[in-house]
């Protein structure tokens, strides 16, 4: 390995990362996502009336998002405990490549992959929205606001992931990210049961609603595939969120990767 | 020449496979066949979860994809109990209901699903009261839709009579910024002419040309054809009427209204079929079940004929 500078000793983890990814066939999930979208495009019309676009929107963005969130768990998990089984950590480590570009790398690489991801699939939604409505639309625009907010939310998830899997298990890492998602998603209703609780109680609930990642406040997919515009408030107070989200997480995981016996 | 051993795994596995695979689809389609085996247990029949907040919970705000499900699955368990004309429409209202509570912006939802609602059996489910809450919950939340507000004078017009809600309803939609023509027109002939051929028409087109849906459109041509057959029947009794006050006795044809000036040609219905003048000077269509929803033109005591049976609804959007 080149040492050089930082940012090239980062980018060079990134690229491997994304490079193994796409070894272990990770894209081939777009095979799935083609036929799931393309069939839905077609049967839909038979079965149902009159929300063609609608499914397209809805089915895609969702396909989009459940698959990427699958990928970052079930590779964010092992990207470090990975390279400690393999000892192929030691190895990189033993260059003058410090633990926290380690890290980054990783998460870069990773949401790398997840983006190049996302890409190919965008193109298939349009695809398929270009044939359910034969022409494309003003409103089709937001779909692009909508994807730009499920890579946001492949961030957190990502970052999620390495945090959890600097120390713990591949299986205990994937159990507390998937939960976190979880919860993540029903944000705003723990912010609600947080406003009706009071005293100790209140306050716990309400730390824990803030501390939680917010994802219902980054998917707009119903939104959307409505055409109804997206804020652009609501654009910036996601990127900031999801920005500093992540980098909490990734800056937990680097916290505890420096500390963690490697011997 | 002799195989290797793992060439013979590959076959033998190969042949199971296939062998497995099309056993387990002719097992599913049997069970698919027998009335025996599948009665009460027909998944269509079910409704696992009631309640939209827990739908909503469980969906973890991929909400949209959700209520497009429940839709396809309100118009397809419309689409079956009514091909199989079973009368049983129990859960058309609730999944509705989950559809727009999870997806209130599903417009279809509230369109098509008033029209599946509301209409008497066999044309629909024969519940207006659903079709009414159904609606207005939609207005509640797209007070920007006219179509809405169509619908909902629509279903006072044509299910409860109630032409001043109708009145209301067409006078608050045809207020909103994007409308169609028909609507201030609408609004202020129901007041006045609630019950006229020329309203109910209007009606009709307006929900023809605010839909793509085919059935829907199918529908509105056939009241479109029935308010032409009953106009014409109402003005050819009118003419006999007027015959017999000026000669003192009924017209014994067609012909002598002719010879009177009354009419120009044999007059015929939509379908090209002459009209029958009857000996008692009510005037018939000569194929009642040609013309649906007439109510005029038919023997005496005979209710308006219904189109057969669809296959199931389908759209020609595409």
């Amino acid at each position: 390995m080149n040492p050089g500078p930082t940012n090239a000793r980062i980018g060079y983890i990134a690229f491997n990362t994304f490079r193994e990814a796409v070894r272990d066939r990770v894209l081939y999930n777009l095979i799935a996502f083609a036929l799931l979208l393309s069939g839905a495009a077609i049967i839909v019309g038979e079965i149902s009336i009159d929300i063609e676009r609608l499914v397209v929107v809805n089915l895609g963005l969702t396909a989009v998002s459940l698959f990427g969130v699958v990928i970052a768990i079930f590779i964010g998990i092992g990207l470090v405990s990975k390279e400690i089984d393999k000892r192929t950590l030691y190895t990189v480590l033993s260059r003058p490549v410090r633990r926290w570009e380690f890290v980054l790398g990783k998460f870069l690489g990773l949401t790398g992959t997840l983006v190049v991801n996302t890409f190919f699939m965008a193109i298939g939604v349009f695809l398929a929205l270009l044939y359910v409505a034969d022409k494309f639309e003003k409103m089709d625009l937001w779909v692009l606001v909508a994807l730009y907010f499920i890579v946001l939310q492949f961030l957190i998830v990502c970052a999620l992931a390495l945090f959890f899997s600097s120390f713990s298990t591949p299986l205990m890492s994937a159990v507390f990210t998937f939960a976190l998602f979880v919860i993540g998603s029903l944000a705003e209703d723990m912010r609600g049961f947080a406003r009706t609780t009071h005293g100790v109680a209140g306050w716990l609930a309400t730390a824990i609603a803030y501390l939680v990642p917010n994802f219902s406040a980054l998917n707009v997919i119903s939104q959307v595939a409505h055409g109804d515009p997206v804020p652009g408030r609501l654009i910036l107070y996601n990127t900031v969120y999801a920005l500093l989200y992540s980098a909490m997480a990734i800056s937990g995981a680097v916290l505890i990767f420096q500390r963690r016996n490697l011997k | 020449m002799k195989m290797s051993a793992a060439g013979r795994v590959n076959l033998v596995a190969a042949a199971v496979l296939l062998f497995s695979m099309a056993g387990a689809v002719a097992t599913l389609y049997v069970i698919d066949n027998d009335d025996q085996v599948r009665r009460g247990a027909v998944a269509q029949d079910a409704l696992y979860v009631s309640s939209s907040t827990t739908l909503r919970r469980m969906s973890l705000g991929y909400t949209g994809l959700l209520a497009d499900i429940y839709w396809t699955r309100a118009v397809q368990y419309f689409g079956q109990q009514h091909h199989a004309d079973s009368g049983d429409f129990r859960l058309l209202a609730p999944l509705l209901e989950i559809t727009t509570e999870l997806d209130p912006k599903l417009l279809p939802a509230y369109q098509f699903g008033a029209n599946f609602l509301a209409p008497k059996p066999p044309g629909g489910a024969g519940l207006p009261g659903a079709a009414l809450e159904l609606i207005k919950y939609g207005v509640e939340h797209n007070p920007d839709h006219w179509q809405l507000y169509y619908n909902l004078g629509f279903l006072y017009y044509t299910e409860f009579k109630d032409y001043a809600k109708a009145a209301d309803a067409f006078r608050r939609g045809a207020k909103l910024p994007v409308t169609s023509e028909f609507m201030p027109i609408l609004a202020a002939q129901m007041a006045q002419h609630a019950g006229e051929f020329d309203t109910a028409r209007m009606l009709w087109m307006t929900t023809y040309q605010s839909t793509k849906e085919a059935r829907i459109r199918q529908n509105a041509v056939e009241h479109l054809v029935a308010l032409q057959v009953d106009e014409e029947v109402t003005q050819l009794e009118q003419v006999v009427a007027k015959y017999r006050e000026l000669k003192g006795r009924l017209p014994g044809s067609m012909s002598d209204l002719e010879r009177a000036g009354f009419i120009h040609g044999t007059p015929a219905d939509p379908k090209g079929h002459a009209y029958k003048l009857m000996p008692d000077g009510r005037i018939e269509v000569q194929d009642p079940k040609e013309i649906y929803f007439i109510t005029k033109g038919l023997p005496p005591g005979a209710l308006p004929p219904q189109p057969p049976r669809e296959p199931q609804p389908k759209t020609d959007s595409k």
